[in-house]
């Protein structure tokens, strides 16, 4: 527990790890030099970002480090890469992606759809949150310039079988894109030998600062670059590296793949832990996406008849922080896309709520969360007109319902 | 995160008057679970008086829906039913000391329960209130009655407040046209216009900048009859090369008061558009004399004329 709380909200953003900050610290003092510079002191940070490139690639699995492509985070990297191949492919007209992606895909695809004259093929996913592999293979065909699916899903945690996508997606001459700005850091990768073409990370998911990220290009795929200006990144991203953001992140990818089996083994035990209780000691509720099939750190509970926000504002009372797929905490009105696409009924999607773990995370922690949530949910139910207590929904039907 | 005021704080952790009211004899049901958004107010009326005398709430929704539900049965014990209806969304916001833009839809939906509850009361089927208005927003149920009291009570002008104070229009967006038909009907009656936005100081808003007025003109002098006839012929002559490229022709026969008569001949007589060139001349003369005339065919000359 930190002195702010219980940190319950880890795949909104994590905590920059002290070893990652310290790596960094140097590179706003003694070591400032542009790499681009020509004298030693361009040279010594040019070495850092190398080192970087090379701690990223290991935590991908890629073959080469020149693999390994520095973004400012996970969004440009999306756009950068949908925006790449139909610059490289002008002939092609589709793209298809799923209805769960991040808006750092969505909406790219919608402008490309509605001012471009793209085809769009967003592909459903099931009550889980499973892929619907049958559309997916209707969708795909000759005019598909490239496919962009995520690999595990920010609310729910669902895994999307991602190998099987990229070679369905390389056998009709589609590039194969996913957004695995949840999945790197907590599921082990192997890139040399998949299908995958491309792929973003964003750092301040696994420990890193804001505004760093990555994106890999497989050797040999054609490139166009979104930014353009000097040679920096062999010209694939123009621009004066964030040096201390390049070498934050290859220092987190070097701790996330030393914590990669804490975070399967301890972190799985802790989420699963905290899921039990909460299922076993709340009535009316469940847990959202595919619990058989889930990145380890993420655990998202629809707790019925009451309201996402409002359960924040009492966990955040209470000293925890965590997250919800309930519209009146983003501003926007309607539960968030990920809960309608899987189809959760309205009377649990606006209660959907997500914790997400991270190796930070201590037994105590969840603990102590554990304690107050039935609580907290008791309350909520006290004050809805939907809950008697007797427990079970009781008739309430207003007006303009 | 919300920035919420104190006493939406105070009223969100510890809500006044939640719960159940048994010997209620007033209950207004609004809002629905697909909006996210419901409330159950229930008030005990004393009929001889009809004092509110006890009002408690079960609501489902957010932070400031909980809030705003608890400060309302606050703010109606111990009124009449008539002085109750008084109370606005605008009231229970402002007891609230304030509420985010996005979230004033709660308080609207506070007042919405409250009228439904004092119609229960006084055994009117409040539904029919609603349904006095056009279903505008199907996504979230919300009539035209109520964007145009939200408007009204709240003088609200864009359509990106009728939408956070009532969520109309929040969801699939189809109903933006409607909305704005509301609005502007509702703005018309009231004849209310964007109130004036501050600017920064030493800076001239553009509510300041008036049109340039238009340049004085002389009142234009009468015309003679001469004068006036001189004018109608030489437009009518204007007129002719083009009509004549048509195959046709155009001739001035009488002038009578604001009624003038010309005949079409050649191919303009017996044409099918010939109400459209007939139109033309009239267009060309009211044109060239600065007053409504009427042009009409030769034939319909009267008798004796």
């Amino acid at each position: 527990m930190t002195a702010q709380g219980i940190y319950l909200d880890n795949n909104a953003t994590t905590r920059v790890d002290p070893d990652v900050l310290a790596e960094m610290l140097p590179l706003f003092t003694e070591q400032f030099g542009n790499p681009s510079s020509m004298h030693g002191f361009g040279a010594a940070v040019g070495g850092k970002i190398e080192w970087a490139r090379k701690q990223v690639q290991a935590l991908l699995g890629a073959a080469h480090d020149s693999e390994i492509v520095f973004t400012s985070g996970g969004t440009e990297s999306d756009n950068t890469a949908i925006l790449s191949t139909l610059e490289a492919y002008p002939k092609k007209k589709s793209i298809v992606t799923s209805v769960v992606e991040h808006p750092a895909v969505l909406a790219l695809c919608d402008y490309l759809e509605k001012k471009r004259g793209y085809t769009v093929h967003r592909i459903g996913v099931d009550n889980r949150g499973n892929l619907d592999l049958d559309a997916y293979k209707a969708a795909l065909g000759p005019d598909v310039a490239i496919v962009s699916i995520m690999w595990a899903n920010n609310e729910t945690g669902t895994i999307f079988p991602i190998e099987e996508l990229a070679q369905l997606a390389k056998a009709v001459g589609a590039v194969f894109h996913t957004d695995a700005v949840q999945a790197v850091g907590k599921i082990p990768m192997t890139l040399a030998t998949s299908a995958v073409d491309m792929l973003s990370l964003s750092g301040h998911k696994l420990h890193a600062p804001k505004g760093i990220g990555a994106l890999y290009v497989k050797r040999g795929l054609r490139f166009r670059p979104m930014l353009r200006g000097g040679h920096q990144e062999r010209s694939r991203r123009a621009g004066t590296e964030n040096a201390p953001g390049i070498v934050g992140l290859g220092a987190a990818a070097q701790l996330a793949l030393m914590h990669m089996t804490d975070e399967n083994t301890r972190v799985k035990s802790l989420r699963d832990k905290l899921e039990q209780a909460i299922l076993a000691a709340v009535p009316n509720c469940f847990v959202t996406g595919n619990p058989a099939n889930r990145l380890p750190n993420t655990c998202n509970v629809a707790f019925e008849y009451i309201e996402g926000e409002a359960i924040l504002l009492l966990l955040n009372e209470a000293g925890i922080a965590a997250s919800s797929g309930s519209a009146c905490t983003s501003g926007s009105l309607e539960p968030s896309h990920v809960m309608r696409a899987m189809g959760v009924p309205y009377t649990a999607a606006h209660g959907a709520t997500r914790f997400s773990l991270s190796r930070e995370t201590t037994e105590e922690e969840i603990d102590r969360v554990i304690a107050v949530v039935p609580g907290i949910i008791a309350k909520l139910r006290s004050l809805s007109p939907y809950w008697s207590q007797a427990g079970a929904p009781k008739e309430f039907a207003p007006v303009y319902s | 995160m919300w920035n919420y005021t104190d006493k939406v704080k105070e009223h969100f952790f510890n809500p006044k008057n939640a719960g159940a009211l048994d010997e209620a004899n007033a209950v207004g049901e609004v809002g629905s679970i697909t909006c996210g958004d419901a409330l159950k107010l229930m008030m005990k009326v004393n009929p001889d008086n009809q004092v509110i005398e006890d009002a408690k709430f079960q609501t489902f929704g957010c932070g400031s829906a909980i809030a705003s539900s608890s400060a309302l049965t606050e703010m109606i014990i111990g009124k009449t039913v008539d002085e109750a209806l008084a109370v606005t969304n605008r009231d229970i916001a402002e007891y609230l000391g304030g509420l985010p833009p996005e979230k004033m839809h709660c308080s609207v939906m506070g007042a919405e329960a409250l009228r439904a509850a004092i119609a229960n009361f006084k055994g009117e089927e409040w539904v029919d209130d609603h349904e006095e208005g056009e279903l505008v927003c199907k996504c979230f149920g919300i009539d035209a009655a109520m964007i145009e009291r939200a408007v009204t009570v709240n003088s609200l002008t864009t359509l990106e407040e009728v939408t956070h104070y009532t969520k109309a229009g929040g969801s699939c967006q189809t109903c933006h046209e409607k909305i704005e038909e509301v609005l502007e009907a509702v703005l018309a009656k009231t004849g209310a216009l964007a109130p004036p936005k501050p600017h920064a100081p030493g800076t001239v808003g553009l509510d300041a900048i008036k049109p340039l007025a238009p340049k004085a003109e002389a009142a234009p002098a009468k015309l003679t009859n001469v004068q006036r006839m001189q004018k109608i012929m030489f437009a009518i002559e204007e007129l002719r090369p083009q009509i004549q490229r048509d195959g046709g022709d155009v001739e001035l026969v009488d002038i009578d008061g604001k009624d003038i008569y010309v005949r079409l001949t050649g191919a303009c007589s017996g044409c099918s558009q010939s109400a459209g060139t007939m139109m033309g001349v009239q267009a060309k003369l009211v044109e060239a004399l600065g007053e409504f005339v009427r042009v009409k065919p030769a034939s319909l000359l009267p008798v004796g004329a």
